[in-house]
């Protein structure tokens, strides 16, 4: 069977004043139907750049290299110029999800009228059906007073109702992909539970296929059923949840899950990840990790080692030179 | 009390608010009637939900808000200083020994400050330091305390990563050698490898220069790791206080057990064990009679249903306390 979303070979380059940056470097992924992708890193790895190639939302002076393949619903959305194209990708077939739902919505323009606006855009029916479609989406996301909360705008609503106002307007148009750039992260932990059980429980429903994005790993283990570790632009290990986060073997993984406290283990020190993200104008050549590797082995802290991804383990894949220095740590 | 810095008592705080012109004043009750007490050279760490409380609490303490009623009292090794009644002259003073570490490292720092003139400002503010040479000595001092290299100085804070950036904020609060330091989400906006790199930096200081914390987050995880004594509060109150690994091994009340389950456990086997909270935490303009948390409570006794039970801590072993509602 072939894979919802598949994404082949992807570079992003931004053309900036200082250079060109690359942001994103030779990344596959891919997302079936009712599957969940968790992609986690740390700010600067490149994680919203890779979502946002997906509904080519990114900047005028990006490109994206020629052999790249971004394959939805076999089309490649790569090579979608026209604003048609575009159009039943962004909100049609694809729908995002952004952290800071108070700057996603316009603040002069009431939620309701927005969420019609773009049912209007993507479907062949009339107003009072939007409004109904839209009413309903908010009282599955579990808005109580939907009716009214249609006629208010995303200021009135306290942050975890805005979330959930977010999420019915990006369900409510049927997208077989979902892009979810940090949602949980702006919310108290309380209100994270509840939005957290609510995307859990429309991905069963619809059979969608969602990519998450976010920096914690306590998320991710709740909700995805693979994981892709990025690094610098680079995925440097992926596989299954439970495989990634129970015996995992990139040093970056080791070093981020060690980072973390622990409330279940509180006499565990915090050990941070030495040094700081390099900038991305003066990325390391081979590992992109190996500037901060407290492992390195001699070749790859050169730079000769290449970033490939190896199959350790059935589905489970990582870097191979992280492969050599996880093994020495 | 000579073990103790700060001590806070029946402290509330509370703001006018009038939705528009023509409508009643009206008072948001941003914090009612806390009791603390800070220990010399601890890490006293305060959690809740956003609109909880715990800024405005820790500002009063600073002197940063006015106390609406109940006082403040730091206890210095000479003298006290009584928040609610200081003279200019005091609260210059204070300022010295009291301190505040922001959450956003990109917000509290000038773009057009040299690193050097943002840790330095403290001092020639305070006329501190006599001159600018030994103003520089202690701006070096404290950087490398912080871990900034001297080169660092002379740059402006663009140059800087987010974990510098705090390191940078960190030094600024510690220039004018203060007895107390008020983190307020001093690591919540940073990367988790990152973060715990401050965190272990905020405790080395600590020992080094005999400090004591007074640490908002609403991350429990990263207070369990570093915080003695833990306060859980919730619209204004606290509802639960005690030693950090009693409070989190056997927390008694109610919405400490939710926030507990709420935090996404890195087990994927251990998923969704979360006791869930329905709604939201109410507007502080009209916090509900009794136990302010009986709205959302998941198992409300019959009493406190009808809001009957005040809030009031009652201590269930030595040292732990927990709001009498959830006792009962």
């Amino acid at each position: 069977m072939s894979h919802l979303l598949e994404v082949k070979n992807l570079d992003v380059k931004f053309d900036t004043d200082e250079g060109r940056i690359t942001a994103v470097e030779n990344i596959s992924l891919s997302v079936d139907q009712g599957e969940v992708l968790g992609i986690v890193g740390e700010s600067g790895s490149g994680k919203s750049v890779t979502a946002k190639s997906i509904m080519k939302l990114n900047p005028g002076n990006t490109s994206y290299n020629e052999d790249a393949e971004i394959i939805l619903d076999n089309e490649n959305i790569l090579q979608f110029t026209s604003k048609q194209d575009l159009k039943k990708i962004r909100g049609g077939k694809v729908s995002m999800i952004f952290q800071e739902p108070m700057a996603s919505f316009a603040p002069a323009i009431k939620i309701g009228a927005q969420m019609v606006e773009q049912l209007l855009i993507h479907k062949n029916i009339n107003n009072d059906e939007a409004k109904s479609i839209s009413i309903n989406m908010l009282k599955r996301v579990g808005i109580a007073d939907a009716e009214k909360r249609f006629n208010q705008y995303a200021f009135e609503l306290s942050g975890g109702m805005r979330q959930r106002a977010m999420i019915a307007m990006a369900l409510s148009t049927m997208p077989k992909l979902l892009l979810a750039d940090e949602p949980t992260t702006a919310l108290d932990v309380t209100i994270q539970a509840q939005v957290i059980n609510l995307i859990k429980d429309i991905i069963k429903e619809y059979q969608m296929g969602v990519i998450f994005i976010t920096h914690d790993l306590g998320v991710i283990a709740q909700v995805a059923d693979h994981v892709a570790v990025m690094y610098l632009g680079s995925v440097v290990e992926k596989g299954p949840v439970n495989e990634i986060l129970k015996n995992p073997k990139h040093p970056y993984t080791k070093g981020l899950l060690q980072a973390l406290p622990d409330i279940n283990n509180l006499d565990a020190p915090l050990s941070p990840i030495p040094g700081n993200i390099p900038s991305p104008l003066d990325r390391p050549t081979g590992c992109v990790f190996r500037t901060r590797c407290p492992h390195h082995n001699p070749e790859g802290k050169d730079g000769k080692i290449e970033m490939k991804l190896i199959e350790v383990e059935p589905g489970h894949w990582v870097d191979q030179c992280g492969i050599q220095c996880g093994q020495n740590g | 009390m000579g073990d103790n810095l700060i001590s806070v008592n029946n402290v509330s705080v509370n703001f006018d608010y009038q939705e528009n012109f023509i409508s009643k004043k009206q008072k948001i009750h941003a914090v009612n009637n806390i009791n603390i007490k800070i220990k010399k050279g601890s890490f006293f760490g305060l959690v809740g939900e956003s609109g909880s409380g715990k800024t405005t609490l820790g500002r009063a303490i600073l002197g940063a808000n006015k106390i609406s009623s109940g006082n403040v009292i730091f206890h210095d090794d000479e003298r006290d200083y009584d928040l609610t009644n200081m003279n200019k002259q005091d609260l210059k003073e204070y300022r010295k020994k009291a301190q505040l570490i922001f959450q956003d490292p990109y917000a509290a720092l000038s773009p057009r400050m040299t690193v050097r003139d943002i840790i330095a400002e403290p001092l020639e503010v305070m006329k501190i330091t006599n001159s600018r040479q030994e103003t520089d000595e202690r701006v070096r001092d404290i950087a490398a305390k912080c871990r900034l290299n001297i080169e660092h100085l002379r740059r402006f804070p663009h140059a800087f990563s987010g974990g510098q950036r705090q390191r940078i904020s960190i030094a600024r609060a510690l220039v004018s050698n203060p007895k107390f330091i008020v983190a307020d989400e001093s690591v919540a906006a940073l990367d988790v490898s990152i973060q715990a790199d401050i965190l272990n930096l905020l405790k080395q200081l600590q020992t080094e220069l005999n400090l004591t914390y007074l640490f908002i987050s609403h991350d429990l995880s990263v207070v369990a790791h570093v915080c003695d004594v833990v306060a859980v509060m919730y619209l204004g109150h606290i509802v639960e206080m005690g030693p950090s690994r009693e409070l989190f091994k056997n927390p008694k009340h109610s919405y400490t057990k939710a926030l507990l389950s709420s935090i996404p456990s890195i087990d994927p086997e251990k998923r969704s064990e979360a006791i869930e909270l329905k709604g939201e935490i109410p507007s502080a303009l009209n916090p509900p009679p009794g136990c302010v948390f009986r709205t959302r409570c998941p198992n409300p006794g019959i009493d406190c249903k009808g809001g009957e039970i005040t809030m009031g801590l009652t201590e269930v072993e030595p040292g732990h306390w927990v709001d009498q509602c959830c006792v009962l």
